[in-house]
């Protein structure tokens, strides 16, 4: 298969094996195994086209006129490449672990559930692959709307206002800030393709209108979530737990991440922005979110919330690294969204676990839940010492990456707010491994349990496993950062 | 210029107005009608009148004479005419179609009535 | 032979079937004559926009008499795009006015109905073809009388006062317009549009010519239900027949609009209009009040007719918003929106109609629930609200894309931000629709009710999938309102 048909390919796979979804609705085993086929089909398809990427090719597909002279685009670049080798790669083991999770709480709407998620990745692909502002502007859009019918898959009161203040925050932020930040673009460079070393380059652009338009670029990716903008994710949580999975480290926060980075790199440039005195806010902004988020997370007693708070402050970290505009910290960035997907997913993963299996969301209950689910809470371990950053977790090496960015930089207050969200974040997730293993069951379960359906927990042993092994494996990712923040 | 060598616009004007106020200021439907045909009026005047050039004859072409009156505007104006009766016609019929369903022609009350109506639930 | 004729057979033809339907008194052939002259409407239409690419200008002198003395129809780049419009919607509301009709019109009056549809779609036709002002206004009376009595046939008896009270404000819109005419006859003795421009270069300036502007101006405002002067709008489309109403709404206000912008700037020119009176602060104040004002009623209406009446007049602002740019780009995004506003609202009210086929109601009580009982309607209305809001792959975000830019390149970034937050509060009242259609329990009537029947359905969500294409396909769309946006400013007729 050529790169440029592997590029529709990766789009078609997903698309149609929502349409074959819906039409196996009324068997679920052959329904399930078209979603497992179509992700496997996806990671192979994308796989193929990390070789040439790393080679140096640029596949790309124009199709037709969007609007004239926008063309309808794609192209992969490593940066690109990366996100949709971690989304396609999670999304297989989300597809195993939905299977057992949605089958285990007997969830209504199945159907409707993994044919959305298809459509999602589907969105994802384009998200990845897009080759203008304007092509990736659709996609984006497109996302929020195709994971709309999931965050509100419980169809209560609860889930239509969750479902409004998801929705509500994203299409405001893209709409209202992300349109007219894309369009002045346009409006000042004649184009809004990506470019190594960015497009406004020669732009008649005042610096205090750079900064200007830099905020709206950021405010207006909503689904990076820096604050105030964060509001959603946790919002999102009253999806259940495969949902916030996708959301929290596979498809959407990663899409957001991923366009500011492609933002800070291929539409400003890194070179540009350096020196430029009005854009100094965004390392702040995105260092306060860091510390802020974590300080929610170290109060809050739902399960869910506090990881919610937890991606919210994660994803801050790509942002503040990439902020920092040196090339060991944008190398540092994009491992980032790699290592924090892979970690947060298992955290999540036993989150739905302990939920399917013991009906527990809060912290405050999970004493002793260590001995009932061990392979659970093993993954939940890694998972939670890859996010603080302790090797041989994946987490480790990314934040290593940040850290000798922030030398680089010469930013020191960034420095300290790697290091004091570091140490929050073991404040936030270390007790929860202690009490699940060290501390005796002071509220006896409603029913006896042990672990979650096998299903689940296969997925969740991978993604841990992943986390551990990816360093070692992890020329790919790394070799892909660097070539996306090189010249 | 004086007032009496432009009287003609004096009373267009003076009808427009007229007509338009009784449209608004009325409430009886068949009344704003009648001020609507006024204010109609006013305009077939507007054509009209600047028609008529000084020391124009009638306009059928004659050796003897030079200047003619312009024969376009009442061209124009019966095709106004026309219109403003079927617009009449028109809007008489829905005032006897209204009284049906209302039994009054009073602006007022009928939208009293469509008020009631809605606080009681009904109509789609 | 017939391909000379075709700008005045354009209009003769659904003009003559009009009386024929009335001779054939039958419902079912008096739809099957109108549905045969709108598709004829609609293949002339499309040969006249082909002429016009290919030869430029056509003038058509009506019973050989040659302008300016005679009338003339004139086709260019800007009213064979809403020719295109006009009759395309005629055909697609055709078919499905049958079964929508018949359900919602006494039987002995169906007949009348298709009659007084082939006159609106003759009268609007008109408008757009002729090069005439005396014409234009014989025409837009034409179509408006004929609105009139299609709003009235409408079951519920508050039709009759929408109708009234639309043909009072309208009668008084379509008399202020001819009053300017007037004014502009006496100073340069000519009503033929081209001869116009030519000859009021000499008298620019003079209190007739900016009182002509200002009467004509506020006329056609009132056609156009431009905020302030939409109040007849909202019951008007509220109470009339379905299939009219989605017809309408694609259609009069935007010839309405049209006459305007081939007034602003093919008659008056650019610089006067915009120059002598404050023209564009006018416009961009009374547009933004319409995008937020109008768009903030819709919110708040307990049915969907309604909701999609005051939805049209906030949407109106953003095509006004366009003329007040007065750029290239923001005179695209303005005639763009002719064609995508027009067809968006025109599927939404069809969909609309298909709910009241079968619910009997459009009353958000009432339609509680509808998601899942009539799936593919809601669908549709979902797809056409989402192009209403301006979502990225549908035919609203083209509209937005270039009135943004025509904004930036007028060098506001406040004007800028005003169709982007405005559209939200759209998304607002989309929410609306499906929070009740897909979240709420079934009301009684929603619970009963089985999906729309499929005459009514394909032609409603075929132009709901005409949404989806044409956000994705705009080179026919874009295409032609670059083209007609350069013919407008360039002035020359």
């Amino acid at each position: 298969m050529s790169p440029a048909s592997a590029i529709l390919a990766a789009l078609a796979i997903p698309t149609a094996g929502a349409v074959l979804i819906v039409a196996c609705g009324r068997a679920p085993n052959l329904r399930e195994a078209v979603t497992l086929a179509s992700a496997g089909l996806l990671l192979a398809t994308v796989a193929a086209l990390v070789g040439p990427v790393l080679a140096g090719a640029r596949p790309a597909v124009v199709l037709f006129d969007l609007l004239p002279g926008i063309p309808l685009a794609f192209e992969v670049e490593p940066l690109g490449m990366l996100f949709a080798l971690v989304a396609s790669g999670l999304w297989i083991v989300n597809s195993l672990y939905s299977i057992g999770y949605m089958r285990g709480n007997d969830e209504p709407h199945q159907t409707r559930f993994y044919a959305c998620f298809a459509l999602a990745l589907a969105a994802t692909m384009g998200v990845a692959f897009s080759a203008n502002l304007l092509t990736l502007f659709g996609f984006y859009e497109l996302l929020t709307l195709v994971t709309y019918p999931l965050v509100t898959h419980h169809g209560d009161d609860a889930a239509r206002r969750g479902g409004r203040v998801y929705l509500g925050y994203l299409m405001v932020t893209s709409i209202v800030f992300l349109l007219p930040a894309i369009i002045a673009t346009w409006a000042l460079t004649g184009t809004t393709d990506f470019r190594p070393g960015g497009i406004l380059a020669g732009a008649p652009l005042s610096n205090a209108a750079l900064g200007g338009l830099l905020a709206l670029y950021m405010f207006g990716i909503g689904k990076a979530a820096l604050m105030p903008v964060h509001r959603w994710l946790p919002a999102a949580m009253v999806a259940p737990t495969p949902v916030s999975a996708l959301l929290h480290a596979v498809a959407v926060v990663k899409a957001g991440v991923f366009v500011a980075v492609k933002v800070v790199v291929y539409v400003f440039g890194a070179e540009m922005l350096a020196g430029v005195r009005a854009v100094d806010w965004l390392p702040t902004v995105a260092g306060f979110t860091i510390v802020a988020a974590s300080v929610v997370a170290l109060r809050a007693d739902n399960l869910k919330r506090r990881l919610a708070y937890s991606t919210v402050s994660q994803l801050s970290y790509v942002v503040l690294a990439a902020a920092l505009l040196v090339p060991l910290s944008i190398v540092g960035a994009i491992l980032h969204i790699a290592t924090h997907a892979v970690g947060k997913i298992t955290l999540f993963f036993a989150a739905g676990a302990i939920y399917t299996a013991a009906h527990k969301t809060e912290v405050s209950q999970l004493d002793g839940i260590g001995r009932r689910m061990p392979w659970t809470m093993a993954a939940f371990t890694v998972g939670a010492l890859s996010l603080i950053g302790i090797p041989p977790a994946a987490g480790f090496f990314s934040k290593w990456y940040m850290v000798q960015g922030t030398a680089a930089a010469g930013n020191w207050v960034a420095l300290a707010v790697i290091g004091v969200s570091t140490l929050l974040n073991a404040a936030y997730f270390l007790p929860i491994v202690y009490a699940a293993f060290f501390r005796p069951e002071r509220v006896a379960p409603a029913h006896d349990h042990g672990e979650a359906p096998l299903a689940s927990v296969a997925a969740l042993v991978i993604t841990a496993a992943a986390t551990l092994v990816l360093p070692f494996f992890g020329s790919i990712p790394l070799a892909l950062a660097r070539a996306a923040a090189g010249p | 210029m004086s007032f009496w060598s432009h009287f003609s616009y004096a009373v267009t004007i003076a009808l427009l107005i007229a007509g338009l106020y009784v449209v608004i200021a009325r409430g009886n439907l068949i009344k704003k009608l009648i001020g609507l045909s006024i204010f109609q009026t006013s305009v077939y005047l507007l054509y009209i009148a600047p028609g008529k050039l000084i020391g124009g004859t009638a306009p059928i072409v004659d050796g003897k004479h030079a200047v003619y009156s312009n024969p376009l505007p009442h061209v124009l104006i019966l095709t106004a005419i026309v219109v403003g009766i079927a617009t009449l016609a028109l809007g008489l019929a829905l005032v006897v179609r209204i009284r049906e369903a209302y039994e009054t022609i009073e602006e007022d009350e009928i939208l009293d009535a469509d008020r009631a109506a809605d606080r009681d639930g009904h109509g789609a | 032979m017939i391909g000379q004729h075709l700008p005045a057979l354009v209009v003769v033809v659904p003009l003559v079937a009009a009386p024929l339907i009335v001779l054939a008194r039958r419902g079912a052939a008096g739809w099957a004559i109108a549905t045969a002259a709108s598709l004829a409407s609609f293949a002339m239409a499309v040969a006249l926009l082909l002429q016009v690419r290919a030869a430029g200008v056509i003038s058509y002198a009506i019973g050989s008499w040659p302008p300016p003395w005679g009338i003339e129809y004139r086709v260019d780049a800007v009213n064979a795009f809403v020719l295109v419009l006009v009759t395309a919607l005629a055909a697609v509301v055709a078919p499905y006015a049958r079964r929508s009709i018949a359900a919602e019109v006494p039987a002995d009056q169906q007949y009348l109905c298709y009659a007084m549809l082939c006159l609106v779609l003759a009268g609007l036709a008109g408008i757009a073809i002729t090069g005439d002002a005396f014409n234009l206004f014989v025409f837009l009376e034409i179509s408006s009388l004929a609105t009139y009595v299609l709003i009235a046939l409408g079951r519920d008896r508050r039709a009759l006062l929408a109708s009234y009270q639309y043909l009072i404000m309208g009668t008084i819109g379509a008399t202020f317009y001819v009053i300017g005419v007037g004014l502009l006859y006496l100073m340069t003795g000519t009503l033929n549009l081209a001869d116009l421009a030519a000859r009021i270069g000499e008298v620019q300036g003079s209190r007739p010519v900016l009182a002509a502007l200002a009467f004509i101006t506020v006329g056609l405002c009132l056609k156009i239900a431009l905020f302030p002067l939409h109040y007849w709008l909202p019951n008007a489309y509220a109470y009339a027949p379905s299939a009219f109403t989605a017809f309408l709404a694609g259609t009069a206000t935007k010839v309405s609009i049209y006459a305007l912008l081939r007034f602003y700037f093919s008659v008056f020119g650019e610089a006067a209009t915009f120059g002598a009176l404050p023209m564009r602060e006018i416009f961009l104040v009374l547009s933004i009040a319409a995008m937020f004002l109008a768009s903030l009623a819709a919110v708040f209406q307990d049915n969907l007719k309604h909701m999609l009446a005051y939805s049209s007049v906030g949407q109106i602002g953003y095509i006004t918003l366009g003329i007040s740019l007065d750029n290239q780009a923001g005179l695209t995004g303005s005639v763009v929106h002719l064609f995508n506003h027009g067809i968006t609202k025109a599927a939404l009210f069809l969909l609309a109609g298909a709910l009241v086929f079968r619910l009997h109601s459009v009353r958000f009580a009432d339609l509680a629930g509808v998601g899942r009982s009539m799936p593919l309607t809601a669908a549709g209305i979902v797809v056409g609200g989402l192009s209403l809001v301006g979502v990225p792959g549908m035919a609203g975000f083209v509209t937005k894309w270039y009135l943004v830019r025509g904004a930036l390149d007028a060098g506001s970034w406040a004007i800028a931000f005003t169709p982007v937050v405005s559209s939200l509060i759209a998304l607002w009242y989309v929410w609306r629709f499906v929070e009740t259609a897909y979240f709420r329990a079934p009301s009684a009537a929603a619970a009963a009710a089985k999906e729309a029947p499929a005459i009514l359905l394909v032609p409603a969500l075929g132009l709901a999938f005409a949404c989806i294409y044409f956000g994705f396909d705009t080179s026919f769309t874009v295409g032609a309102a670059d083209a007609a946006a350069r013919t407008l400013l360039g002035g020359a007729r």
